[in-house]
């Protein structure tokens, strides 16, 4: 394939993934626009093969069909709740087939050019340490590692001294030609121990930030090992992954009230609530029963909330992802079912950063069918809560926390919440009244409209879910 | 390809993404993350170049691993994709009717 052509057909394809990504900025193109970007990637492959004449290397097509067949498969099973954890391990499987292509330049090319050599060797650090920081991510998220930030002492110099020792041999691998492949193996060595520091510091709570980092990550990564291969499309579609990582790192990091900087370095005020976190993702739902004994001990009293519940014409329900840890959210969708067979009408409000990833409650509560018409982003809903009658939390903490107007020097302080404090009556199930991830106590428990449903989220709707069936 | 067009390439792929990325309204932010996640196994199209280039057994193995990570990267990405953006099709369906 003569060269102009091929980079008219590069053109072409990465018109057809860009085309795709502005599709997918509404519902209802986005599935259209996913498809369009999955065929231009299937023509691209096409595109490659037929450039350098690939077609006869049969191990090459065995590895196509079995990451084909594995990945569908794996994309088949996965739950929704734990997508998160799904796309940290598919983040890692990027990043590690990026530095390898670069580690393979390595290997093979000597002498080289020295543009590509030192792509490679920054394909080689950026690719592997997102493969080893996406296992971690991946692992505190499925609860194989402990989601509290782990901290070493002097855990900033070592990854200082890390980030050093792999500028050191980014520059040296170009230089230094016969050393090449054991520069390369340390690089390796460095990069890998690198993402596993840095991940583990990072908290369970700070997630949807460290993988969004993270796709920034290898997308960038992508790009730089296109680079090395002199590959412009895989240059251009790496590039445009980078930016849309780090335009959901900037959302999310602004919405929870935290700099990039301070997550990176750990300096979050996460640990000081340990027991908390812990409790809500260890304890089976079922160890909750004897807590909901002592529920609604609180100001508004249940037939307050079971009759306000009824005759209710404006509901507003918040999410939160102890909702999901419940796997309540179908029973929340027979909550809203019920309020609006009675006649009212039911908003949920999203907190941006609900759940373990950049919009991830919105895609549990499309899963459990609340139509998405219903799901309202926070400035859309906000001003709105002191309009409704009912304001119905489920698993939601800190993103509610009217203390993040308040109270100066927490770590909440400045974050924008829900104003569920402004609704005129509030029901609460959640897990137990502690303070959440952020470890600030709740003023909102203690308010006079108030009333709590602790213990499982569950057995709470299935209480209210019944006041609601009486007496219709 | 002179290395400094692949340097305008990618410069010019991040502005013009950071563009279209920004009017993806939050509802769908995981789909658009799970998407972002597919095209960065674009790497496989680097990977295939390396298998195509490799001169040694080991490189050329190094090379296949790659292809298999990133392709399950990409199936793995537009197959959840596809089914996150199905369900908020498949209610707006039911609503109509």
């Amino acid at each position: 394939m003569s060269d102009p052509l091929y980079y008219s057909l590069c053109a072409v394809l990465l018109f057809g993934v860009m085309a795709g990504i502005a599709l997918l900025s509404r519902v209802k193109t986005a599935s259209l626009g996913n498809g369009l970007s999955a065929l231009c990637m299937a023509a691209a492959i096409i595109v490659v093969l037929r450039r350098y004449d690939l077609f006869s290397l049969g191990g090459l097509w065995i590895c196509l069909i079995i990451g084909l067949a594995l990945g569908l498969w794996g994309a088949a099973k996965v739950k929704m709740i734990q997508m998160p954890q799904a796309v940290a391990l598919l983040n890692g499987f990027g990043g590690a087939a990026s530095a390898l292509v670069a580690a393979v330049y390595v290997w093979d090319r000597s002498p080289g050019n020295g543009f590509a050599y030192t792509a490679a060797a920054l394909a080689l650090a950026v690719g592997w340490l997102t493969f080893s920081g996406s296992m971690v991510a991946a692992g505190k998220l499925h609860n194989r590692i402990r989601q509290q930030p782990l901290i070493w002492p002097g855990h900033s110099p070592i990854l200082l001294l890390c980030l050093s020792l792999m500028a050191i041999l980014i520059c040296l691998l170009p230089l230094w030609q016969p050393g090449r492949i054991t520069a390369a193996v340390l690089l390796t060595l460095v990069a890998l121990f690198f993402g596993i520091a840095f991940a583990l510091r990072i908290g369970g709570a700070d997630m949807p930030i460290a993988i969004s980092l993270l796709n920034a990550l290898s997308g960038t990564a992508g790009a730089i090992a296109g680079m090395t291969v002199n590959e412009p499309l895989l240059v251009a579609i790496g590039g445009v992954v980078g930016a849309s990582g780090i335009i959901l790192t900037q959302i999310m990091c602004r919405n929870m009230n935290r700099r990039l900087a301070e997550i990176l370095t750990g300096a979050t005020a996460i640990s000081k609530s340990g027991g908390m976190p812990a409790a809500k993702s260890d304890t089976p739902p079922s160890a909750a029963r004897e807590t909901i004994a002592a529920a609604s001990s609180g100001q508004a009293g249940e037939a307050d909330v079971f009759a306000a519940l009824q005759s209710a014409r404006q509901v507003i329900i918040v999410p939160g992802y102890g909702m999901a840890l419940a796997q309540a959210q179908h029973l929340v969708k027979q909550l809203s079912d019920a309020l609006e067979r009675r006649g009212a009408e039911v908003k949920f409000a999203i907190h941006p950063v609900a759940g373990r990833m950049p919009g991830h409650m919105n895609v549990l509560l499309c899963e459990a069918e609340v139509p998405y018409e219903q799901l309202y982003e926070m400035q859309d809903i906000n001003e709105q809560f002191a309009l409704c009658d009912v304001a119905v939390v489920i698993g939601a903490n800190d993103v509610i926390n009217p203390a993040a107007n308040t109270a100066e020097g927490t770590p909440i302080y400045g974050m924008p919440v829900l104003k569920v404090a402004e609704a005129p009556l509030i029901v609460v199930c959640n897990y137990d009244r502690n303070p959440g991830y952020a470890g600030v106590e709740n003023p909102l428990y203690d308010m006079k409209k108030t009333a709590l449903f602790l213990g499982d989220a569950k057995e709470s709707l299935n209480k209210l879910l019944q006041a609601l069936a009486e007496n219709v | 390809m002179e290395s400094i067009w692949l340097i305008i390439i990618f410069a010019a792929a991040t502005l013009a993404g950071y563009q279209l990325i920004r009017q993806v309204p939050s509802l769908l932010h995981t789909p658009l993350m799970s998407g972002m996640n597919a095209l960065s196994g674009a790497t496989v199209l680097g990977a295939l170049c390396a298998a195509g280039a490799a001169v040694y057994s080991g490189s050329r193995i190094c090379a296949y691993i790659a292809i298999l990570l990133a392709m399950i990267n990409v199936a793995g990405g537009f197959g959840v994709t596809a089914r996150m953006l199905n369900m908020f099709k498949g209610k707006k369906e039911e609503d109509g009717q």
